[in-house]
């Protein structure tokens, strides 16, 4: 590609600071309640009374009303909190890294991205807590808060680093989409249509007024924010690997679990991220914005972190045939011929087989097809959680205590109910903030002034 | 001071430019005219800008360290209080300090804390949040968060005189030059 | 109670609850809501409205201490202390000694008596279980009569006048149906009420008797004694389809066979076991031979073996090569061991084959060494089918005007071809005594609630013929009458407590100073110099001794219960939920049969089929079960009970409608039909086989002599981590503690018979719920301690082993590591605790566990709301709520109850001081706990020996429970089929 249409790729020509301020501030404070939108958000919220209604049954029966058992006991419950942790990794990921790596095309997504991080950070949260069986005082017991019982946490435990990786994953995600909005809350606070408006804008810009030293510091802070964003992206679902890798189950007790646990995450992160971002950009017509380059380069993405996946999946069978234990050899036998193997063809065929197609760039320049492959890349990672969780479980070393899982309807339900949440956040967040970081566009024009002006071939 | 008592004082002087490339070049100018208490408004960050106003500020790095270092201690602490002082049990035949264990928490602890260093060092120390600035009474200055470009200089730098500085900044082909009430 | 109702609701939706009847709906285990604990919960509201009814006489909600006023209490009763009091329980027409532990006069725990001969100290889980019986809330809380609450009074004036009409007339018309009576007291009462009325009649019947063993000793030596076995003595035993451990004083005799081959401590000559069973027991699962064969191919081999020593056996029996090899290999073992072999026939065997074997052992000189024979346990031997056939022609014909039904359960167990409910109905005044208002008590006018073993006054005499005094532990909970106090009534005692009537009896007994003696006698639980003399026998004509082989193309066979037994024990949840020996089953009875029977009439497990004979059939699920004999099914007695209780109702399927006078534990010719649908079992060991893991490690004799260490060559772990550093409890990394004992166990697996006692014991002392059996087809037992069974070889005849598998209280343990608040730690003496107050329940200890020893509390299993059964409860366990993680502690409780005992006398705990329930109640004594930091104590020694392994030791989890592998000592000359496990490890 030439330099120019690659500039070009990532926003349309012909914009300027003003209009690229109207046309994304707008859908903010002009745009009209739309149907689409109201169906969207009035079925996610149903999705949200399915999930509380089964807390409550939780909360009145207990952790029984799952499938759960003895031998299995991580059933839904734990294979959707690593689904949904994976998914929240791609906001981060482009926000942090992206920059670090100055990848321009990253501007015009992170902001969305990071949100859907947040969601998705959140309805993983709930999963550890709730899998308790005495969530009622396992939420506080697991936090070291000295009490009148004189107990303290067990730090040896991978349970514990989920608590600290989790938490300070969600609270440095947030912090750092706080501080990208500051400015676009001034924007936002300068130009929406009604006061009231103004003035709850104008609360969250605290004041902001553009001011070369602040954004002076701004950048500071904003570049260090990555640079400590960028290992804890890694960290958390290499913490999350250890629930597993740290355990000597057959099939979970595996090095390789970090790298390939993070390279799933980016996987599924990047799969969500175009599952929601094609219907958007239609929907809020940001076509010129989110451009065939950045669905291109995504696609990309998705296909390396899927040949990593693919290399784990290719060193996990290595290992377990060459470890010479029986429990291990059985395992892989187990996945291949087991009662669960088909779930385990499944996902092969979804995590491996069929995103081999992205090596076309007819592919990855085919929106609808790349579409349907970011669901089929999700429910993949979805099966691959299901098959290292409960096939390793059902059967690991004493044949006597051999059993098999059934998810309930309740399994089900809160399956569903977290997408309610998640999805009732999103259509929210899409209404009363930027989709798009404002500021950064106009930095991503100025930038693109120059190379022009300065003819300069990066 | 004395002078400012006849008649109404003001914040300052605000001029607007039509672009980036105008705004950095009357910021050198502004500079070189030897003005102090001076700031440029933008709608984004500009490369550049600071070094033309001449202004400098590394704080904050340092500060966002300190805090790192605060959470380092704290995590090693915290763990090594509870697995090794006060609550000193059998877990699993483990040493109680079995430091490698401890390693994740100490990770996050310290990322997580100059994660706070980071953002409420660059709040603090930009001085916000300031629900009132003068600068918002001057109507052009809205343009400030959209598209426009500005150059304040306050009166309380020594230079400045009203009319003078005005007078200066009106020939930086500024596209507009506003006094500023406090 | 709206919480209630909703549960209605969902009960409504749910495709089957537990112990339905058989529906045709497999996926119930998929259905969150077809949950029985929850429909259990929804029952004790019920129950509550009932206890309110019945408030006015019944006394479930009293607290038990007002039942035993303090003043009544007897002294040294120390708060928190518990006390022993010996007794005995009655079964089938045998006894059990035992002691009863009581809290604060509250029994809570059974332990075998030491002194007493079937028990040696031993148990079986009958008698572990009793206890839930006698708490049981379903027990008869009142007096009926014509389905009126009245009250002892009114029944004691009306019993007298109706009487008084009987002994006019000689006490014609009046008839009284008791089980075998084995109480002396009893029996004498009986005696004596009949002497008054001559005309009067007194019938015994179990469903579950030994008429063909009163038939074969009969035949053999011409009259009826009761056959007692020194397995101790015999050297070769040969089982005719005896359940020889699993039945009546199996627990002495599976401790004598074991001591015949106790290998870890030296012995070199084991005893040799050959069994030929129609269907698989704990028995032939540790037999060094088995064969299964059908009935009448054991009477053919039993014949031929018979004529091959010598016995005038009448007949040509035809034998298969192999059959006819054993014969010859068993024949050619016990005349080079004469005086040192025992024959033993099952009591489903024909009167011929246990005459057969009686004669054998007479003529091999057993006679006297390995077996004796004494006066009949019972007071006076009935065939019980003939007796109970008298007394339903005598009710046909009008003949009965008063019958008395004490104990027993004809209406549902009676041979099915009598009508016995018919005649009943014509027998103007029916007066059932027993535990529950069941099917025989609903049908009659009067019932009277009996009282349980553990609140009466009576005597039981045991196999050897020694005699117990059953003293009670508690009043009657339900104000309950014995059989005694009954029969006195009738007799016109008056009311007169049984306490006076058993000392009357012993005061006739008991030479010398009597209080003395009969203070002795209580105390010990054995009356002294009770034996009696043997009896000499002499065999008769066996030459036309008739054997019928096998007729028909398909048998069925009736077994009882290993967990019911004929029905009595069907409301008991800890034995309902107790997995059947072999068959690991739990809340059913099935259709067993061999995997080639299966693929014959193309069955497959829990298919639901129609078994028929003539016009009498059943629908029943399939279980396939490995080493059952060809061309036959069995069916367990007792299940389907109608009026059980809460738990017990309508749990499996009542088989008794195919089962007639005439054909008592074997029905030929019968025809299996699949009806198409299914019906789900809650089995809770689906996968048999060890997949070539080391799991348990075994050999023959000759392999272990040739390689003694053959047990220990399988872990291959590097050299520094290997083996157990005792006295730092958590290996070479723990923080080293200073402690006086380390803890450890042994299980012997040579031993291991797989009966179940340990299992119940287990849940007795630790207060373990049980959950129904929709939750067990979940996968959610909750049984501390598991017995795993696995098979090896040919499926149609495998070697069976018995593993049970507890915590093994791992030094590194995989659990605690990984638990996040630190509610499973070790402590200084190498126990793994689990803290249940500080357990959030994440789960991932169990899932971190290679043993899978530990078990969730997934709702609310443990009853928290029926009084009974917090009485009956352990007080010195924890009660486990829901959403905690609970597992094996060592009996902790009994650990410290020792240690505060050596304390107090300022001394070290003793070696063998501290018993953990299992080991207690191990009639084979194959577990052993105590201090293996102290080199002398009993584990430390088996520890040394070369059999001991750690079970997945090649993990480094270093467990304070190693396991002791399996010797069996085969007969060369017919190879062993069983593969040498042990051969292949060089």
């Amino acid at each position: 590609m030439s330099d120019h249409s690659r500039l070009e790729a990532v926003i349309a020509p012909g914009y300027t600071l003003t209009s690229v301020t109207d046309k994304i501030g707008d859908i903010v404070t002009k745009d009209p309640i739309r149907k689409g939108w109201v169906g969207g958000l009035f079925l996610g919220f149903i999705g949200l009374q399915l999930f509380l209604m089964t807390v409550l049954m939780l909360f009145e029966f207990g952790v029984g009303i799952w499938g759960i058992n003895i031998p299995v006991g991580w059933g839904f419950d734990i294979i959707n909190f690593v689904w949904w942790i994976g998914i929240g990794h791609a906001g981060t990921l482009i926000s942090a890294i992206l920059l670090l790596f100055r990848q321009d095309w990253r501007t015009s997504i992170n902001r969305f991205a990071e949100a859907m991080t947040l969601f998705a950070v959140a309805c993983a949260a709930t999963f550890p807590l709730l899998h308790m069986g005495r969530p009622e005082v396992g939420f506080y017991w697991v936090a070291p808060i000295p009490n009148v019982m004189g107990m303290w946490p067990q730090f040896r435990s991978p349970l514990m680093w989920d608590v600290f990786a989790i938490s300070t994953y969600g609270t440095v995600s947030l912090l750092f989409w706080i501080v990208g909005l500051i400015p676009d809350f001034a924007t936002l606070r300068d130009h929406a249509d009604k006061a009231w408006k103004r003035n709850i804008f104008g609360v969250f810009a605290m004041g902001w007024r553009g001011s070369a030293i602040h954004w002076g510091r701004y950048e500071t802070i904003y570049l260090i924010l990555a640079g400590l964003a960028t290992p804890l992206v890694l960290s958390v679902h290499t913490i999350v690997s250890f629930d597993f890798a740290v355990a000597q189950v057959p099939g979970w007790h595996t090095t390789v679990f970090p790298p390939y646990f993070v390279a799933g995450a980016i996987y599924s992160g990047f799969a969500m991220v175009l599952t929601l971002m094609i219907p958007l950009r239609k929907f809020y017509k940001l076509e010129d914005f989110i451009t065939m380059r950045h669905l291109n380069t995504m696609a990309k993405v998705m296909l390396t972190t899927g040949l990593i996946v693919a290399y784990g999946y290719l060193i996990e069978g290595f290992m377990g045939w060459y470890s010479g234990s029986v429990y291990e050899r059985y395992m892989l036998l187990n996945r291949f011929i087991g009662p669960y193997a088909p779930y385990y063809y499944a996902l092969l065929a979804c995590n491996v087989l069929i995103p081999q197609c992205l090596w076309f760039r007819s592919c990855r320049r085919n929106i609808p097809l790349l579409f349907v492959m970011s669901l089929v890349i999700n429910t993949g990672m979805w099966l691959e959680r299901f098959i290292i969780i409960v096939t390793s479980l059902h059967r690991d070393f004493l044949p006597s205590s051999w059993g098999m899982y059934y998810p309930t309807i309740f399994d089900w339900s809160m399956f569903i109910g977290t997408m309610g949440l998640f999805f009732s956040l999103l259509f929210i967040f899409v209404r009363i903030l930027p989709v798009i970081s404002i500021f950064e566009m106009r930095v991503l024009l100025s930038e693109e002034a120059h190379k022009k002006s300065g003819g300069s071939h990066a | 001071m004395h002078k400012e008592t006849a008649e109404p004082s003001v914040f300052g002087i605000l001029a607007e430019f039509s672009s980036e490339k105008e705004l950095l070049e009357a910021a050198a100018k502004v500079r070189d005219e030897g003005y102090k208490s001076t700031d440029a408004y933008s709608a984004y960050p500009i490369h550049g800008l600071l070094e033309a106003l001449g202004k400098k500020d590394s704080l904050i790095p340092w500060f966002i360290l300190a805090c790192g270092l605060i959470g380092f201690a704290s995590a090693w602490g915290l763990q090594v209080f509870v697995a090794v002082i006060d609550y000193p049990l059998n877990i699993g035949g483990r040493p109680l300090f079995s430091w490698p264990a401890f390693l994740p928490i100490v990770f996050e602890l310290t990322v997580l804390f100059a994660a706070f260093g980071a953002v409420f060092g660059m709040i603090g120390f930009n001085g916000l949040p300031l629900p009132y600035h003068p600068l918002f009474n001057v109507e052009a200055f809205k343009s400030a968060s959209r598209d426009g470009f500005f150059i304040g200089i306050e009166s309380t730098d020594p230079k400045f005189d009203r009319a003078k500085t005005a007078q200066f900044l009106k020939g930086l082909k500024a596209k507009g030059v506003y006094e500023v009430e406090p | 109670m709206n919480e209630t109702k909703l549960w209605k609701s969902l009960e409504e939706k749910a495709a089957i609850t537990a112990g339905g009847a058989p529906k045709a709906d497999s996926h119930d285990r998929f259905n969150p809501f077809s949950n029985d604990f929850l429909s259990r919960r929804e029952f004790l509201e019920w129950s509550g409205g009932m206890a309110a009814v019945l408030g006015a006489a019944g006394c479930t909600r009293q607290p038990n201490e007002k039942m035993i006023p303090y003043t009544k209490a007897p002294e040294r009763v120390i708060p928190g202390k518990p006390l022993f009091y010996a007794s005995a329980m009655s079964l089938g027409g045998g006894s059990l000694g035992l002691l009863v532990e009581s809290h604060m006069g509250r029994p809570t725990k059974i332990e075998g008596n030491p002194e007493h001969p079937t028990s040696m100290g031993a148990t079986d889980p009958f008698a572990q279980a009793s206890v839930m019986g006698m708490y049981d809330p379903d027990r008869s809380k009142v007096l009926i009569q014509n389905g009126q609450v009245t009250f002892w009074g009114n029944f004691s004036t009306q019993i007298a006048a109706l009487m008084a009409m009987h002994r006019a007339k000689k006490g014609q018309g009046l008839r009284i149906l008791t089980e075998n009576v084995i109480s002396p007291s009893l029996g004498a009462a009986i005696g004596e009420l009949l002497k008054t009325m001559p005309e009067a009649a007194w019938h015994q019947y179990e469903p579950i008797n030994r008429d063909n063993e009163i038939d074969g000793l009969k035949q053999a030596f011409g009259k009826s004694v009761t056959p007692w076995y020194d397995l101790k003595a015999a050297k070769v035993l040969v089982s005719f389809d005896s359940d020889l451990f699993g039945d009546l004083s199996g627990v002495r005799y599976s401790r004598d066979f074991a001591e015949g081959r106790a290998i870890a401590t030296g012995k070199k000559d084991l005893n040799r076991f050959y069994a030929l069973e129609s269907q698989p027991t704990v028995t032939g699962s540790i037999a060094d031979h088995r064969m299964p064969a059908r009935v009448g191919d054991i009477e053919s081999m039993a014949a031929a073996l018979a004529q091959k020593l010598g016995l005038g056996v009448s007949g040509k029996p035809e034998l298969n090569p192999e059959q006819r090899k054993w014969v010859d290999a068993i024949a050619e073992d016990v005349q080079a061991n004469k005086g040192q072999s025992l024959f033993i026939a099952g009591r489903w065997q024909s009167p011929a084959v246990h005459s057969i074997a009686h004669a054998l052992n007479a003529s091999l000189g057993n006679t006297g060494k390995t077996v004796r024979y004494l006066p009949t346990i019972e007071i006076r031997a009935d065939k019980n089918s003939d007796s109970i056939k008298s007394l339903v022609s005598a009710m046909g014909s009008d003949q009965v005007e008063t019958l008395v039904i004490l104990g027993g359960n004809p209406v549902f167990d009676a041979p099915a071809d009598l009508g016995f409910v018919n005649a009943l109905e014509k027998v103007k005044t029916r007066i059932h005594s027993g535990l529950y208002l069941d099917e025989t008590g609903s049908k009659c006018q009067w019932h009277i609630p009996e009282a349980h073993y553990l609140e009466s006054w009576s005597d039981l005499r045991a196999h050897n013929g020694v005699s117990t005094i059953v003293q009670p532990t508690i009043a009657p909970l339900y104000g309950g009458k014995t059989h005694l106090e009954v029969i006195a009534a009738i007799a016109g005692k008056g009311d007169k407590s049984s306490y006076d009537l058993v000392r009357e009896y012993w005061k006739s007994q008991l030479g010398g100073d009597f209080e003395t003696n009969w203070r002795k006698a209580v105390q010990d639980g054995v009356v002294e110099k009770s034996a009696g003399g043997g009896e000499s026998v002499a065999v008769q004509g066996a030459a036309n001794w008739k054997w019928t082989p096998n007729t028909g193309e398909l048998d069925i066979q009736f077994r009882p219960d290993a967990s019911v037994w004929d029905g009595r024990f069907a409301n008991n949840g800890w034995l309902q939920e107790t997995p059947r020996p072999l068959t690991k089953l739990t809340w059913d009875n099935a259709a067993v049969m061999s995997p080639n029977t299966a693929t014959k009439y193309g069955l497959k497990n829990e298919m639901l089929v129609d078994l028929q004979v003539g016009e009498d059939k059943v629908r029943v699920p399939v279980w396939i079960q490995p080493g059952h004999c060809a061309d036959a099914v069995t069916l367990h007695l007792g299940y389907g009970r109608r009026m059980a209780g809460r738990i017990g109702n309508q749990v499996g399927v009542d088989v008794y409608p195919l089962r007639p006078s005439t054909a008592t534990w074997l029905r030929p010719g019968a025809t299996i039909k699949a009806t198409g649908s299914t019906y789900a079992l809650a089995c809770t060991q689906s996968h048999q086989n060890m997949e070539g893991r080391e799991i348990v490690r075994h050999a023959t004799l000759a392999t272990f002599l040739g390689n003694p260490t053959f047990a220990q060559h399988h872990e291959h772990l590097p050299k520094n981590v290997q083996g157990l550093d005792v006295g730092t409890a958590g290996g070479e990394y723990a923080p080293k503690a200073e402690a006086d004992y380390q803890w450890g166990m042994v299980v012997n697996l040579g031993s291991c018979t797989g009966c179940n006692a340990c299992v119940v014991a287990c849940q007795a002392e630790n207060n373990i719920p049980i959950v129904g059996k929709t939750e067990v087809t979940r996968g959610r037992e909750m049984n501390w301690l598991r017995i795993d069974r696995y098979y090896e070889g040919d499926g149609e005849n495998p070697v069976a082993h018995h593993q049970p598998v507890a915590c093994v209280h791992c030094e590194t343990a995989p659990c605690e590591v990984v638990c996040p608040v630190g509610a499973t730690v070790h402590d200084n003496e190498g126990l793994n605790n689990m803290v249940y107050n500080r357990c959030v329940g994440t789960k991932y200890c169990s899932n971190n566990c290679p043993y899978k020893v530990r078990h969730f509390n997934f709702f609310e299993y443990s009853d928290m709301t029926t009084p009974q059964l917090k009485l009956g409860r352990n007080p010195d366990v924890t009660v486990r709520s829901r959403g905690v993680m609970e597992k094996c502690t060592y009996c902790v409780q009994r650990i410290s109850a020792a240690r505060i005992e050596a304390k107090s006398e300022n001394r070290k705990i003793r070696d063998g001081e501290v018993k953990t329930a299992c080991q207690t109640a191990c009639p084979t004594q194959s577990i052993v706990f105590g201090d293996i930091s102290d080199p002398n104590s009993q584990v430390s020694k088996l520890k040394e020996a070369s059999l001991n392994y750690s079970l997945l030791g090649e993990l480094n989890t270093k467990p304070r429970t190693t396991y002791l592998a399996k010797v069996s000592n085969p007969n060369p000359k017919l190879e062993a089929k069983q593969p040498e496990q042990g051969a292949h490890h060089e």
